[in-house]
């Protein structure tokens, strides 16, 4: 048997190995794509029922002598804010479904209704005085989440008695009970009922840190880029930098939390919670990235352009800001905004400095308490009630939403602006 | 003066005296005896006048909270100031809520604690203010009476700027060693009170300290070996997946795809990369720790709910977008001659990848690898999500296990006074963890670097 032979032989097997190969990669590159189809579509099923919410409906007394408010003259807003308005709520629950009578079974029919029914009905009343009066008004409150869960998911969850069973089925047969799109998820702040929660605090919160992280890294990462890549003379110092600049970028995040507590709040005595520590944090973990990046960009403007600008007499500061940068900056822009995406999306460093705290106020600048959505995904995560994973997910859904949207600004920027040289 | 405001009069000022400049700069070119553009006299002017005052204002931002917290001390009467560190800290942070409230509060040392607080707030913003104003007027000043034909603005300015711009550059080292020192100094200050062989090679992890002296039972113990192992366990199932499915995907995408498929498949990958930690680990505790859970119980194992095998199998998902590109850029990086070397000796193509693509990338592979463990090492949120807080020495993937990273959020985000050797010894672990990471970047960089010299 000749060469020849023997390599025809063995042929077959070697093109079935090869076969084998490329069908690997194929599974390799599935993978891939599987788990993000699953991801995302189990965090799109998990969110969707935390865009509607539970209402049912009741018909309220709102006379004067119900509301217990004097029968005559002109009702002045600190009388109506005292009103017991959670008794009115009550007892119109009461007068609803009169055969209710027990007082343990009282107290399940009144958790129907969500605990911020009273609130809502509060704020009708004192923004809208001329409703109260004879006529009883017919408004649509929020349900308790468990309710919520039963009515939307039909998953009865262990504190559905066998009474609120009954009065929801009730409430189904009268059309008294429907579901809305939830506002509530972006209008509110934290809460412990999971149907008061809402993401304002959180968005408000990111709004602020991340402002904070702008105004830091941005015109320092651009800074330092420029020297290294103009100026810096090649020396120790200088490599030193790099080196730096290269470990930073890979160094775990959650060290930078610790760099945070420890130099921020002990040392300096920054407040604790605050957009502005966590703004400095995240700063100096995109750092890194706009630098890598940010040279990247100065380094693909060609040197003819700096030649001619130095040719008719520019100094070296001159090219660098009237040519080099403006040239860069779409690049720049860029990385910036992907540095910006990923300080959206960390959590780990914020845990540190204390901003995982339970917030109910809206923060109003950098010097308040505050959460961020990632933060906030976390907190909700961890509670117990069901409806809480939902909103977890639409928190997710919504943290997402704002990637994408800067990720499409990015790449937007580098298909307009970029050129090649 | 609210710091908005001091922004604001000081970038008025700078305006201001850069028109000052300017003018007056004009006014000398007229005679053709300037040395450089008239704006480059106005920038110069603004400089000096705002350079000085931004980095007093800069100083007394940083300052002014602990400057007051020990102005608050020393004016609290004798009594509280014998207090213990952390009562102390309590009424200080008491006296800060009544200032907040207007420095109202029904205790009266706190009250009068909180007047003293705001008086020595007016008088530290008094001071900076007019200390400020004085330092731009003076500024403008000093600029202006100077001789301008013989200056040579544009020099001084661009001085200054490349300063800037240096000091910039500097900020990274400035972290590197913030990290290193904030890290360092408190490991220290925990070794002080627990052994450092005892922490490196002690296997019992339980840091319940007791608050009171007079409690029981809880002396603390800090072995940190269940701790290392825990990482290792979770990082090594994710290495397990992320290596070998990034790397036949990169092969992949590098070497069989087309084009077309290419340019489509790498963006959807990446997308992996770019979905925060927080979101995989509300994925890996809410769908795959449950799913796993119940699986391996339909085949008769006992799989704890939060096990190991469901952290690390996100997060080496997590991780598979990292080895992929980092593996296809030193894959497209060896040369096309050595491929075409290899076909036209008539191997196949995978025999080429295998026997000589693979081995020329080899380095930059193993360096890419080595930089997707650091950051396995040092993922938090998968793990703090979904691994076990409980620390156990084992090497079942179907265990609970904590890791590091968990450790020092748990330990961290409590409240606890900040002195305790439960809090300093999240410093220690994250001396432990900068240490460990910085090693396996060190040397995975260096690999890569010395790996793209050879073929450019």
């Amino acid at each position: 048997m000749n060469n020849t032979e023997i390599v025809k032989q063995s042929l077959k097997r070697r093109y079935a190995r090869e076969k084998r190969f490329q069908l690997y990669g194929r599974c390799a590159v599935l993978v891939g794509f599987v788990f993000l189809a699953l991801l995302l579509t189990d965090i799109v099923v998990k969110a969707l029922p935390a865009f509607s919410v539970t209402e049912i409906r009741l018909d309220v007394d709102v006379s004067r002598e119900a509301l217990e408010l004097p029968v005559e003259g002109r009702l002045d807003r600190d009388a109506i804010i005292a009103v017991n308005f959670g008794g009115v709520i009550k007892k119109s629950l009461r007068e609803a479904f009169p055969d209710v009578t027990k007082r343990k079974q009282k107290r399940e029919l009144y958790r129907l209704v969500s605990s911020g029914a009273e609130f809502a009905l509060q704020a009708m009343l004192v923004n809208n005085p001329d409703l109260i009066g004879d006529q009883p008004l017919r408004i649509w409150f929020k349900a308790d989440d468990d309710v919520d869960t039963l009515y939307k998911l039909d998953t009865r969850t262990s504190r559905i008695s066998d009474l609120q069973l009954g009065i929801i089925e009730q409430l189904r047969a009268s059309d008294s009970i429907r579901t809305v799109f939830n506002t509530t998820l972006f209008t509110a702040s934290d809460s412990r009922e999971p149907e008061q929660a809402g993401i304002r605090g959180a968005l408000l919160g990111s709004f602020w840190t991340l402002l904070v992280t702008l105004i830091v890294s941005l015109p320092v990462g651009i800074a330092a880029a420029i020297y290294l890549e103009e100026f810096a003379p090649k020396n120790r110092i200088t490599d030193f930098i790099e080196i730096n600049i290269n470990n930073l970028a890979a160094v775990p995040s959650i060290v930078f939390g610790l760099l945070g507590l420890a130099v921020f709040i002990n040392f300096f005595g920054m407040p604790r919670s605050a957009p502005l520590v966590g703004g400095l944090v995240l700063a100096l973990m995109t750092l890194p990235t706009i630098i890598i990046s940010s040279r990247a960009a100065i380094k693909s403007v060609p040197p003819s352009i700096k030649e001619a600008a130095l040719g008719v007499g520019a100094s070296h500061m001159q090219v660098v800001f009237h040519h080099t940068l403006p040239l860069a900056m779409p690049g720049i822009l860029t990385g910036s905004i992907i540095g910006m995406a990923q300080a959206l999306g960390e959590t780990a460093p914020l845990l540190m400095i204390g901003m995982v705290a339970f917030i109910v106020d809206v923060p109003g600048g950098i010097f308040d308490s505050a959460t961020v959505l990632p933060v906030q995904i976390y907190l909700w995560s961890d509670s117990p009630e069901r409806a809480f994973t939902a909103l977890t997910a639409a928190t997710i859904l919504v943290l997402l939403g704002f990637l994408v949207v800067m990720n499409a600004i990015a790449i937007y920027l580098r298909r307009r602006f970029e050129r090649r040289w | 003066m609210q710091t908005t405001t001091l922004v604001i009069v000081i970038a008025g000022l700078s305006l201001i005296s850069y028109y000052t400049g300017r003018t007056r700069a004009q006014a000398y070119r007229l005679d053709g005896r300037l040395l450089a553009l008239p704006n480059q006299y106005g920038y110069l002017t603004a400089m000096w006048s705002a350079l000085p005052a931004i980095i007093l204002l800069l100083a007394w931002l940083a300052f002014e909270p602990g400057y007051l917290n020990d102005q608050v001390i020393a004016n609290l009467p004798a009594a509280a100031q014998q207090l213990p560190t952390e009562e102390l800290a309590l009424l200080v942070n008491n006296v800060l809520l009544a200032v907040g409230n207007g420095g109202l509060s029904p205790d009266p040392v706190i009250e009068d604690a909180a007047a003293a607080y705001l008086a020595a707030r007016e008088q530290s913003r008094m001071l900076v203010t007019g200390l400020i104003l004085l330092l731009c007027l003076s500024g403008i000043i000093f600029s202006l009476t100077r001789y301008l034909t013989r200056l040579h603005a544009r020099k001084r300015v661009e001085t200054v700027i490349r300063w800037f711009l240096m000091l910039c550059s500097g900020v990274a080292i400035v972290t590197t060693v913030g990290i290193v020192l904030s890290v360092l100094f408190e490991a220290i200050r925990f070794f002080e009170s627990v052994p450092i062989l005892d922490f490196m090679f002690g296997t019992t992890w339980s840091p319940q300290t007791a608050i009171r002296a007079d409690q029981v039972g809880s002396s603390g113990s800090f072995g940190a070996i269940p701790l290392f192992a825990g990482t290792m366990l979770i990082s090594l199932i994710a290495m397990t997946i992320a290596v070998p499915v990034g790397l036949l995907t990169a092969i992949y995408l590098a070497e069989y795809a087309s084009p077309r498929f290419r340019s489509a498949a790498k963006p959807t990958l990446e997308i992996l990369a770019g979905i925060p930690t927080v979101v995989y680990g509300f994925f890996a505790a809410l769908t795959v720790a449950p799913f796993i859970r119940d699986l391996g119980t339909s085949l008769g194992l006992s799989v704890a709910s939060e096990s190991a095998l469901a952290a690390g199998i996100v997060m080496g998902v997590m991780i598979i977008p990292f080895v992929s590109s980092l593996s296809d850029d030193v894959i497209t990086a060896v040369p096309q001659a050595m491929r075409d070397g290899s076909l036209a000796l008539g191997a196949t193509q995978s025999e080429t990848i295998k026997q000589v693509i693979i081995p020329a990338a080899l380095p930059g592979i193993v360096g890419g690898v080595l930089l997707a463990a650091s950051r396995a090492i040092g993922e938090t949120m998968i793990v703090v999500m979904a691994a076990g807080l409980a620390a156990r020495l084992t090497a079942n993937p179907l265990d609970a296990v904590t890791t590091v990273t968990v450790q020092i959020v748990t330990l961290l985000t409590g409240d606890q006074e900040f002195d305790s050797p439960k809090t300093l010894a999240a410093f220690a672990l994250g001396l432990m963890l900068f240490v460990s990471t910085l090693l396996l970047n060190v040397v995975a960089l260096h690999i890569v670097r010395k790996y793209r010299e050879q073929y450019e």
